[in-house]
């Protein structure tokens, strides 16, 4: 263990509010909803033990929390809230003003499933409900890769002047305790730097408008330049993650591969590649390591960023595989589930033709078990459905 | 722990409200002063108090990545005995695998009831009235801490002083120190009862 490096207990959800507190928020609008309690919750003790100077300011709904980070980031405040489900989804309007402002603000997302009908556990649906809403979206596997994608994050929108969400997986990572290092506050402070806003409303020396109407000579101009924006932040990310590095140790490349390439010699190279996210991409690791036991090329790319999304560098990863696996955790009821769309708009884009398979699992909490990976490995399961 | 397996997997039957969550977190947090790897999370169902829970607890040597539930478990610590109606406690527990469980019974009445609802449990059942003996010394029900002392007895993977000095740590200060002391010498007689 790095000497500067503690190693603690905590929830995912006390463990990106153990990365707010060292960031050093300026404001933080919340509105509680399950399951991201714990973040509020831990961030809140912390306000109130005075271990942050954090303005807390307590709203009425969840469209008024985002509303208030937008008002707070624009005068110049390093800002960050917290929501889930239901709450991201009445947000979902100003989601877009926050973006449209090119404001960077943090967002923690637990993310949990949709009504109706009415159900409080994890899936994926609530953050691939704004996955065109122009944030910045960051996937966790585990409480510690919450707390340094929340540093990680937080720089990044600073950067590339872009709202990040930094999605964890309701209840199995917000609510579960898990071992992490932390950093010291003084190095996170440090690496994170002083927030400078641009044109913050409040400097009253260069007054602007945030907010003003573009019309049908210069609407268009705008959106142009989010879309450069966000294709700008994976190049940023890279640069900020490999600074990350050097400070904890800790890699986080934009998407990771497991065991993909599993020696320097192409013979071992993984010949099926699952690629999933979350809290499920740690027990596929365990059961990949189970199959490269008796001999199996198997292998996982798990998905980090996803806005803004890696085509090519996913395409140059799979190209080597027979076959592809593809586990979502929300549909896209109408159409392929996230995931398998865009992994397949990749391979499209690089011109290579995969035996690609899908599955969508985990809805509303479902259990997904070690069983069945190697189950959806062994191509014993049909329907699409790990149920 | 299972010949196979290098990480002691415990799953706790509760019902809401009981505590069973804060029980697998101190646990934990003793896990991680021993430089363990620890892994604690609950199962809940509707977020009501009363209703069946289950709280799954890992320990380690080695780094935790599964996050699945556990279903093979090494020992099953029950908080309540009236979930042996409803609940299967002994499913997938061994004949050298342990139950805990918080009862006014007896071993065999346990195991009687066990039998009565299917489980054919072989293994070693240690009822202790955790309950009464968290009313008698802290004056309160508190049987999720009470039963710290004899899941550190029956498991031996965590150290009693470990477990006293998180809890110290944790609680010291929310239940102030008189109470704090009386919750630790409950913890400690049920370490000690047979």
């Amino acid at each position: 263990m790095n000497k500067k490096n503690k190693k603690l207990a905590l929830t995912g959800g006390a463990a990106a509010a153990e990365a707010l507190k060292q960031i050093d928020l300026d404001v933080m609008p919340i509105y509680p909803i399950t399951p991201q309690t714990t973040i509020i919750e831990t961030y809140a003790g912390f306000e109130a033990n005075g271990e942050v100077e954090t303005e807390m300011i307590k709203v009425e709904s969840e469209h008024s929390a985002m509303s208030a980070a937008i008002g707070a980031s624009s005068a110049g405040a390093r800002t960050a809230t917290a929501t889930s489900s239901q709450g991201l989804a009445l947000m979902h309007e100003v989601l877009y003003i926050a973006s449209g402002f090119r404001l960077p603000i943090m967002m923690l997302v637990s993310a949990r499933a949709l009504a109706s009908p009415i159900n409080i556990h994890g899936d994926h649906s609530d953050v691939m409900g704004c996955r065109d809403s122009g944030w910045i979206q960051l996937f966790c596997e585990n409480g510690q890769e919450v707390y340094d994608k929340t540093i990680i994050g937080m720089k990044l929108a600073e950067k590339v002047k872009l709202p990040i969400m930094v999605i964890m997986d309701g209840f199995n990572t917000s609510h579960s305790v898990e071992n992490l290092e932390i950093l010291e506050t003084k190095v996170v402070q440090e690496f994170v730097g002083e927030f400078e806003a641009v044109s913050p409303l409040l400097d009253t020396e260069n007054p602007v408008t945030y907010g003003a109407v573009a019309l049908q000579n210069s609407y268009f101009e705008f959106r142009i330049d989010q879309e450069e924006a966000m294709k700008n932040a994976e190049e940023e990310y890279e640069k900020i993650a490999k600074d990350f590095e050097k400070i904890s140790g800790r890699k986080y490349d934009i998407f990771e591969e497991y065991r993909i390439e599993d020696s320097a010699s192409s013979a071992d190279r993984a010949e099926k590649i699952m690629v999933l996210t979350g809290s499920a991409a740690g027990t596929a690791k365990v059961v990949v390591d189970k199959l490269r036991e008796v001999g199996e090329k198997v292998g996982i790319l798990k998905i980090g960023l996803f806005r803004p999304f890696p085509h090519k560098k996913i395409a140059e990863s799979l190209k080597n595989a027979k076959e592809i696996i593809v586990l979502d955790r929300a549909q896209s009821i109408g159409t392929f589930p996230p995931f398998y769309s865009e992994i397949t708009k990749s391979l499209y884009e690089a011109k290579e033709i995969k035996n690609i398979k899908s599955y969508v699992y985990g809805l509303g909490g479902r259990d997904i078990f070690q069983k069945q990976i190697e189950d959806v490995f062994a191509d014993k399961i049909e329907g699409g459905y790990i149920k | 722990m299972k010949n196979h397996k290098d990480i002691f997997e415990v799953i706790f039957f509760a019902r809401g409200g009981q505590g069973a969550k804060t029980t697998a977190e101190i646990l934990a947090q003793a896990g991680t002063h021993e430089d363990k790897f620890v892994q604690a999370f609950p199962s809940f169902g509707p977020e009501r108090s009363g209703a069946p829970t289950k709280t799954y607890l890992r320990i380690s040597d080695h780094e935790i990545r599964t996050h699945e539930p556990v279903v093979d478990p090494d020992l099953v610590v029950v908080l309540d005995d009236t979930l042996l109606d409803s609940q299967e406690v002994a499913f997938n527990l061994d004949k050298d695998e342990f139950l805990i469980i918080n009862t006014k019974m007896a071993e065999h009445e346990v195991r009687e009831k066990l039998i009565q609802k299917g489980g054919k449990f072989e293994g070693k059942i240690h009822p202790i009235d955790a309950s009464g003996i968290s009313l008698s010394i802290i004056g309160q029900p508190r049987p999720n801490t009470v039963i710290l002392g004899k899941f550190v007895q029956v498991s031996g993977i965590i150290k009693m002083e470990s477990i006293i000095e998180e809890f110290r740590r944790i609680f010291e200060k929310k239940l102030g120190k008189e109470n704090c002391d009386k919750n630790i010498q409950a913890i400690e007689k049920a370490y000690d009862t047979i």
